[in-house]
């Protein structure tokens, strides 16, 4: 074993920037006033905030009252899905089949409540046809929640369709809210929700180079919202609880790389994931791609994410042989167990079987290296044949 | 201020001559046990251990109700040998133990006192005491009524050289034998339910017990591992801390997965695992092994397959839970504090080579000659070799 490190598990966290980790340490050790207090030290620690959310508006293209911090992307996406109000009239939500569990049980929560939820289907590379959300829209329809990018397999939804769909709907005057869920898209694909006609959008910030514990809520102007937690009255009432000024210090930090490199992220690291992706399946006969073609011109491919599976191998195996090479990976689903159901995602895509227990995830970000991908593909094309061996 | 803890411990005041090393053991084991907690003072009185202790009294509690040889534990009051005091004490004992009795209203509680005299100098006997005493509290407690046979409380009264003890509440304690009077053996424990049960049941006849936990990465992940660390910290709950010795397993499984006939896979391996664990009781001077197996649970525990499998070594082998069902050991898993722990999904390796047909009757030739194709002392060294000890202390 040799002592390269190489982490391909992006898409469950990244490893902060350095600016961010001095941005927090910073705001604990200077700025470690209560934003709401009266005197300088409160007035500091919410300038520090104040420039965070900047930050994150500039790198959503939004302004700073649009903006709602939150305690990460599942309670981003929980404010959004639990908050936003169905009106007289509303009684029916419209999700996908691929959606992070966030959205999924949030759904299910409105529908212990009595909302009715139309789960839509996606098609075998994870994407949503807008036809059947035009199908699928209704009188009572007051929220639609679509993702952005598929976190296990990295289809890219079309929002711009979905858009077009939606603005058909609302043409008739009826008022229907759209919430997407950018966490796996923020940082990596260029996101202006004011321009697509998003009214609610999530985004994490340690899923993009920032600290863990602290997210952000998208709100259109005029958007109304019933806050989760009530409290003090921060965040303009939607978000009570004194501010985590130094998480949010470190997400204003990882907000300035994305707006400055948002779309040249995606240049960087797609060639990297096509490199993965083919070397892979060039060197390990049976592999399967699950998701979208890995093509530069294919819409539907995120830069960041490959997931592929290994017939006849177990994607927990795997993970745990690449570990021992110094390369972390991610099963499909987080469950071990061999009686564990397997993704939801995969099963919606109607993957199945010895591909969908063999299921493992790669993936990327601006961090890695050329030099990572091959030792990557070199490691895994090796232990796959060991296994293979082994186990036939 | 000190609170003072009365100890009856059943089983080992009958051992006859060896009698004072299993009270100094248990003494230890309290002293041991406790020391998390600050200073705390551990004595013997005639047939009791008196315990002083400044924590606060339900976390001693707690942990003494762990200790294996305690029979029960009571909060006690210690007090000066005069009539009049004793009274009064026993009338605030039977006022705090009131308040725990759930009684519906205008019922009668009921009550007896249990005097014992072990200081004859004592100007009254016990009988004397009894009355003197039940009648103090028929007359200051409203409400009480005597009843020798099955009363809801009983108040204890002990006159002692010194002092005099008066106690009420009576805590179960777990019962058995110290650990540490029976010697040491080694618990084969995987991530699942039954042999952190088996372990409990060693320790509670006194034996001392180290772990062995067969490790197959990356056929298995730290997370397994990791839940074999928190078994043997709830275990430490008994026993205050247990070596854990994490055997390379990963080679020998390769080599039984490569050569040997998928049937018998699992019959070779706990020859495998047996042949290291008796090895690993040599080395560290244990003289069991203790396993979770219960017979007819799995394949691999048939009355032939253990014959096959205890064939490879000359060591006894405990199989405490061979007397329970499934049922019995996952209730006792949840009392002892295992089983939440030990269903968390992660595997260990015995789940993850399993062939579809193992062989519930393996015949020994069968076994021995699937063994050919074995490298066996270079398995077993290089094992041993790479195997790492951890010592899981209780927290």
């Amino acid at each position: 074993m040799t002592g390269l490190q190489v982490y391909l598990d992006n898409s469950a966290t990244t490893r902060p920037y350095s600016a961010v980790v001095r941005a927090v340490a910073e705001a604990m050790e200077e700025h470690y006033g209560n934003p709401s207090s009266l005197h300088k030290m409160g007035v500091e620690a919410d300038r520090v905030m104040s420039r965070a959310r900047q930050a994150v508006a500039a790198s959503l293209g939004a302004g700073p009252g649009e903006i709602v911090f939150t305690g990460g992307g599942s309670e981003a996406i929980n404010l959004a899905i639990k908050g936003a109000l169905p009106g007289r009239w509303g009684k029916h939500v419209v999700t996908t089949a691929v959606e992070h569990p966030a959205v999924l049980n949030a759904c299910g929560q409105l529908k212990e409540q009595g909302i009715q939820v139309t789960v839509l289907p996606v098609d075998e590379q994870g994407a949503v046809q807008p036809g059947q959300l035009r199908e699928a829209l209704r009188e009572d329809t007051y929220l639609v929640s679509v993702m952005y990018v598929n976190n296990e397999v990295g289809t890219v939804q079309p929002l711009d369709e979905i858009a077009e769909v939606l603005a058909d709907f609302r043409r008739g005057g009826r008022k229907l809210l759209w919430h997407v869920d950018a966490v796996q898209a923020y940082g990596k694909l260029p996101l202006r929700p004011g321009e697509l006609g998003v009214d609610l959008l999530s985004v994490s910030a340690h899923k993009a180079h920032g600290p863990k514990g602290v997210g952000a809520l998208y709100v259109a102007p005029h958007t109304q919202l019933l806050p989760l937690v009530a409290g003090g009255g921060q965040e303009h009432g939607r978000r009570s609880g004194t501010e985590n000024v130094p998480g949010l210090a470190g997400f204003g930090a990882a907000a300035a790389v994305i707006a400055r490199e948002a779309r040249g992220a995606a240049e960087r690291i797609f060639p990297l994931k096509k490199k993965l992706a083919e070397g892979i399946l060039a060197a390990v006969p049976g592999a399967v791609l699950n998701g979208p073609p890995c093509r530069r011109e294919n819409l539907r491919c995120a830069p960041h994410i490959v997931n592929l599976s290994f017939p006849g191998l177990r994607g927990e195996i795997l993970l745990h042989s690449l570990e021992e090479r110094g390369i972390y990976v991610s099963t499909g689903s987080a469950c071990a167990s061999r009686k564990s159901p397997g993704s939801h995602v995969l099963k919606a895509m109607g993957v199945k079987g010895e591909l969908l227990e063999g299921a493992v995830r790669f993936s990327l970000s601006s961090l890695n290296t050329e030099g990572d991908i091959d030792y990557a593909v070199e490691q895994t094309a090796a232990v796959v044949q060991e296994l293979y061996a082994l186990y036939n | 201020m000190n609170n003072t803890y009365m100890i009856r411990y059943g089983e080992i005041g009958l051992k006859g001559k060896n009698r004072p090393a299993f009270e100094r053991r248990l003494m230890d084991n309290i002293s041991r046990a406790l020391r998390k907690l600050g200073s705390s003072r551990v004595r013997r009185v005639y047939g009791r251990i008196i315990v002083e202790s400044e924590a606060e009294p339900a976390r001693v509690l707690d942990i003494l109700s762990k200790v294996f040889g305690i029979v029960g534990v009571s909060l006690a009051l210690r007090l000066p040998l005069d009539e009049r005091v004793i009274c009064e004490g026993a009338l605030a004992t039977v006022r705090d133990a009131a308040a725990r009795v759930l009684m519906p209203a205008g019922e009668p509680l009921t009550f007896k006192v249990e005097a014992r005299r072990s200081n004859k100098q004592f100007p009254r006997t016990s009988p004397e005491l009894n009355g003197l005493i039940g009648g103090y509290l028929l007359d200051n407690f409203p409400g009480l009524k005597v009843d020798v046979h099955t009363p809801q409380i009983r108040v204890r009264v002990e006159i002692r050289e010194k002092n005099a003890f008066v106690y009420a509440n009576d805590m179960p304690g777990v019962g058995g034998l110290p650990v540490g009077v029976s010697g040491k053996a080694l618990l084969l424990l995987s991530g699942g339910i039954d042999s952190p049960v088996a372990g409990y049941m060693a320790m509670k006849r006194g034996i001392e017990i180290e772990a062995v936990h067969f490790y197959s990465f990356p056929f298995t992940g730290e997370k397994s591992l990791e839940k074999v660390r928190n078994l043997c910290r709830v275990l430490t709950d008994y026993t205050t801390r247990v070596k854990m010795h994490i055997v390379h397993f990963t080679d020998i499984q390769k080599e039984i997965q490569k050569s040997c006939p998928e049937e018998l896979r699992v019959t070779i391996m706990r020859r495998m695992m047996f042949r290291l664990a008796a090895r690993i009781a040599d080395n560290q001077g244990a003289l069991a092994l203790i396993t979770g197996e219960s017979v007819g649970q799995v394949a691999s525990q048939t009355l032939e397959s253990m014959r096959v499998i205890n064939q490879v070594i000359d060591i006894p082998v405990l199989r405490p839970l061979v007397g329970m069902d499934k049922l019995e050991i996952i209730h006792r898993a949840q009392a002892i504090g295992t089983y939440e722990t030990s269903v968390l999904p992660y595997e260990d390796c015995c789940t993850l080579f399993l062939p579809k047909h193992p062989a519930t009757r393996p015949r020994l030739e069968q076994a021995l000659d699937a063994e050919q194709a074995l490298d066996l002392e270079g398995l077993l060294t290089g094992s041993l070799e790479r195997t790492i000890v951890e010592d899981i202390i209780r927290s």
